[in-house]
């Protein structure tokens, strides 16, 4: 009787946990199509429209539309652009971020609360709320349509320097202690004590920064204004204003996926580190 | 704050060391803001020859402002969007971390369908979705036909619909990204509650509803800020769908601040637009900060 009832609890549990799998697997398909039908579209002959007939499939596969949509636009000078201002913020981010968290970690000093609070405030107001003034200043500063004027706004980083304050607080007061009585200078304090076990954080953050100043599409658009200095994102919404293209989907899909396509190979790649550095990061 | 050094005395060293961060959030978030307090302020517009030089109007822009139906319409539009993104993208974060917190194989690949949208560009995930979107052929269209719904929206081109069709990209991008928190809340939650409930005889509703829902509080009133932020300064999608249109039934505050400093090339508005803002972003970061504060103890 006990053995049977168990038996059939078995069975319940076991058909719950198949019910279970299969509305994932039906949810997780449903959330997956934009990006498959893209990756798919992107490969359709240009010849076979996609509003005549089947939306999914054609008969033959082509990689004419990569090559059209490359000839179209400079999407080569793009991607110079946004790797130069994805590793010019992420070099002198580490550079601002270590120095401003290792200061708040290490020292007492006058003011310090007040300094903290005010630096702070850049995690309080998103920087996309002040484009207008932003806007204005980069103007005065003469650096209007430069990959410069992207960047020079993320130069500090309030959640950096937070983020490193954190690590370098981690670290144990007597190693600190003992590099101090080995007479270490701060920079030496810095390289060989307080960096070596938060080189975790600084990865977080540092793929963070990366992917979120890869997708950022406002204030390039309005920061630019050629070819020379447009970002990827920026890039594409040109594109797919341009005139001659139209409703030519494939070409449209080709041309996403070739913005999307380096970040999401490492996000592939890389991706447990990605999911680390996203939870560390909730606020930019 | 805790210290490591004991010795509080005047140190050049520490201000050199904090200047560049300093200096950077000087110029870029500090000096912005009253910036656009002060140009509030006044009467400024590039395009009209006459207006181009400031006139003091006092609080005439916010005057302006509060009393133009579009205007009104716009903060209308704002608070849509964010009830209509937030409150479900959190819910479906929940719900894609309860599926997917299980040991079973393949169950990378569902995480992975979850929130791979998080690290699309918002412009690349809106091209997509215009496809989506278009009329006739549709996929949204014919995922509806197939549930028995007859019309082909043009649902980027039908003010009903266009701040929808906003909604439902926003929601597809984020989710998943709310996702990740509560797995790893979820994972984090101590197992021994879980045995005494057990041992109570409580079924899978009442263990969820009344102890993982409650034990994930925390986890929910920080996903619930960085929606509400994320909802405020995200428009990416709006420039690709809808462009604020059809009759801007699908502008929001920023993308209206955009509108009239870059398109329309009011300075003054596009200051006080920038005021309220601001104001609306850190009314709601100290509220919450102040109410997480007590309630932690």
């Amino acid at each position: 009787m006990n053995a049977k009832n168990h038996n059939s609890t078995r069975f319940l549990k076991k058909l719950g946990s198949g019910v279970i799998t299969f509305i994932t697997a039906g949810m997780a398909l449903f959330w997956s199509i934009p990006i498959v039908w893209a990756l798919i579209a992107s490969f359709r002959p240009a010849n076979d429209a996609i509003n005549r007939g089947d939306v999914w499939f054609s008969s033959s596969l082509s990689v004419e539309n990569y090559i059209r949509a490359w000839s179209l636009a400079p999407f080569g000078q793009y991607y110079i652009n946004t790797v130069i201002i994805v590793l010019m913020i992420l070099a002198v981010q580490l550079v601002t971020i270590v120095l401003a968290g290792f200061v708040f970690a290490n020292y007492k000093f006058f003011g310090k609360r007040w300094l903290f609070f005010f630096i702070l405030l850049q995690m309080m107001i998103p920087t996309s709320a002040l484009l207008a003034p932003n806007f204005a200043t980069i103007r005065w500063l003469g650096i209007f349509d430069t990959r410069l004027a992207i960047a020079i706004p993320y130069f500090g980083s309030a959640f950096g320097t937070f983020l490193m304050r954190q690590a370098f607080l981690e670290v144990p007061r007597d190693l600190v202690d003992a590099g101090i009585m080995d007479g270490c200078t701060w920079w030496q304090l810095i390289l060989n004590v307080y960096l070596p076990p938060s080189v975790p954080a600084l990865v977080a953050f540092g793929l963070s920064s990366a992917t979120w100043h890869w997708n950022e599409f406002l204030w390039p658009l309005i920061i630019t204004n050629s070819d020379k200095s447009r970002p990827l994102t920026a890039g594409l919404v040109r594109f797919t204003q341009l005139g001659e293209i139209g409703a030519q989907w494939a070409l449209l899909s080709a041309a996403t996926l070739m913005v999307i396509a380096p970040l999401f190979i490492m996000f592939l790649i890389f991706q447990k580190r990605f999911i680390q550095s996203f939870l560390h990061s909730g606020l930019k | 704050m805790r210290s490591r050094s004991a010795r509080k005395q005047f140190n050049p060293l520490v201000y050199i060391l904090l200047a560049p961060t300093a200096i950077f959030v000087a110029v870029f978030t500090v000096w912005p803001v009253l910036l656009s307090l002060y140009q509030s302020f006044f009467l400024q517009r590039m395009n009209i020859v006459r207006f181009r030089e400031p006139t003091f109007i006092g609080l005439g822009n916010y005057i302006t402002l509060f009393t133009d139906q579009y205007f009104l319409q716009v903060i209308k539009n704002t608070f849509s969007y964010i009830i209509g993104t937030v409150p479900i993208s959190i819910l479906l974060g929940f719900l894609f971390a309860l599926l997917v917190n299980r040991k079973l194989r393949g169950i990378g690949l569902f995480r992975l369908a979850f929130f791979h949208p998080m690290v699309l560009p918002m412009v690349s995930a809106a091209t997509i979705w215009l496809f989506f979107f278009t009329p006739d052929y549709g996929l949204f269209n014919t995922a509806l036909g197939f549930l028995g719904y007859s019309g082909s929206e043009n649902w980027t081109g039908n003010p009903n619909l266009a701040l929808l069709s906003v909604i439902i990209v926003a929601i597809w991008k984020n989710s998943g990204y709310y996702m990740i928190f509560y797995l790893a809340g979820i994972q984090n939650l101590p197992s021994d509650v879980y045995e005494a409930a057990a041992l109570d005889g409580a079924n899978g509703w009442q263990v969820l509803w009344r102890i993982t829902f409650p034990l994930l509080r925390r986890t929910t009133v920080f996903i619930t800020t960085i929606a509400f932020i994320d909802a405020f300064r995200t428009v990416d999608h709006i420039f690709v769908l809808t462009g604020g249109g059809p009759s801007r039934s699908s502008t929001v505050l920023l993308f209206e601040l955009w509108q009239q400093r870059f398109e329309y090339q009011n300075i003054g508005i596009s200051a006080a637009i920038t005021v309220i803002f601001v104001i609306i972003l850190l009314a709601f970061t100290i509220t919450n900060f102040i109410v997480s504060e007590r309630k932690e103890g």
